[in-house]
């Protein structure tokens, strides 16, 4: 059954090869995709949208309706995680450490948890001490990783970058802090119902400002019926301000969605111990 | 000429999918993975696709590396097969 499976492979991969063969050169200017839609994009993105970066126009506006469904299917992907992984049983036993003695205090069937602070400190099996300088370097280190995040999102339209790739920026920021300090101290600043919500309302605000440029008049997602709403913007750039707005939900949804993705599979669901 | 670059990326990428697929430790594969991703990404810029190019160094090498350990850290490290 290997052989045969090996010999399938085989036959496969040398038929793709096989047809990788009647490809265009790269870079080839008579290729069919180079001769007619990528020269209309190259020559009038600026002018149609305002916005430098034509793979961000082409994205975000040219094709925003296949964007939008492309966050939907993210935020999916999070429910879908969400949905098979979540775990709401409490558990009975709960390990604590005193910090200062570093005594192990083992409650069982208890109704009010400790409360974690000097005092006392969370402990579970895979507890290590956590170590002063990945502490310490994450810590400076966020904080420039967040804004750079944002940075990312803010600066699509003119340089590469957007939503997409500045929420998964984000998200790992966050991600980082859970992996430096432990699991409890992402999920006690980053609460689980703000995640939902967060994940809900970038898709929420890609849609709804499509739907506004309906209510103004226009089609949706055609963002220069947005221009009534902007009226300090003197130039003809009111399509990449939609579009900043857009990628803006986008990166929401992304940052959220990451999160709820590592913390339901790092926890098994619990949401209480892990990585 | 930037073609030899080309090659030589084109190869590691190869030879880190053969052993991807081929190390027995489930960590190692997804950081073999992860060297992958960033190559395919080194790959990406060469041919100029930069706004791909991000978004495989941030998705591919970066947070997708950090779901599969998560995933080997919830389950056993070694394979079977």
């Amino acid at each position: 059954m290997r052989f045969f499976a090996f010999i399938v492979v085989c036959l496969t991969g040398a038929l793709l090869l096989y047809g990788t063969g009647e490809f265009p050169d790269w870079g080839d200017p008579n290729s069919p995709a180079s001769l007619h839609l990528s020269n209309y994009y190259i020559e009038n993105a600026l002018n149609d949208t305002g916005a430098p970066n034509f793979v961000t126009a082409v994205v975000a506006d040219y094709r925003g309706f296949d964007t939008m469904f492309e966050t939907a299917v993210i935020f999916c992907g999070g429910l879908a995680c969400f949905l098979l992984l979540r775990d709401f049983r409490e558990k009975k036993d709960h390990y604590y450490r005193h910090i200062p003695t570093g005594v192990i205090l083992h409650v069982k069937d208890s109704q009010k948890p400790l409360t974690i602070g000097k005092e006392f400190g969370y402990m579970d099996k895979d507890w290590v001490p956590p170590d002063l300088i990945i502490k310490t370097v994450c810590r400076i280190l966020i904080p420039f990783i967040q804004i750079y995040a944002m940075y990312v999102v803010a600066h699509g339209d003119y340089s590469p970058g957007g939503g997409f790739q500045g929420g998964v920026i984000f998200g790992s920021s966050l991600i980082l802090l859970a992996i430096s300090y432990d699991l409890k101290t992402l999920v006690k600043r980053v609460k689980e119902r703000v995640l939902g919500i967060f994940a809900a309302a970038g898709v929420l605000l890609y849609a709804g400002i499509a739907a506004l440029c309906m209510l103004m008049g226009g089609n949706f997602l055609d963002y220069s019926k947005l221009a009534p709403l902007v009226p300090w913007n003197s130039h003809h750039n009111i399509r990449a301000i939609g579009m900043l707005g857009v990628e803006i939900g986008v990166g929401i949804a992304v940052m959220a969605v990451m999160l709820i993705i590592y913390i339901n599979i790092v926890s098994e669901g619990r949401h209480d111990e892990g990585l | 000429m930037h073609w030899p670059i080309d090659i030589i990326v084109l190869t590691f990428v190869i030879f880190c999918a053969i052993a991807a697929l081929s190390v027995k430790d489930l960590l190692g594969t997804a950081i073999l993975f992860g060297a992958y991703s960033f190559l395919m990404c080194l790959l990406w810029t060469i041919m100029g696709a930069v706004d791909v190019a991000f978004t495989e160094a941030s998705v591919g090498a970066g947070v997708s590396t950090v779901f599969f350990v998560a995933a080997i850290f919830r389950t056993r490290r070694r394979t079977k097969d």
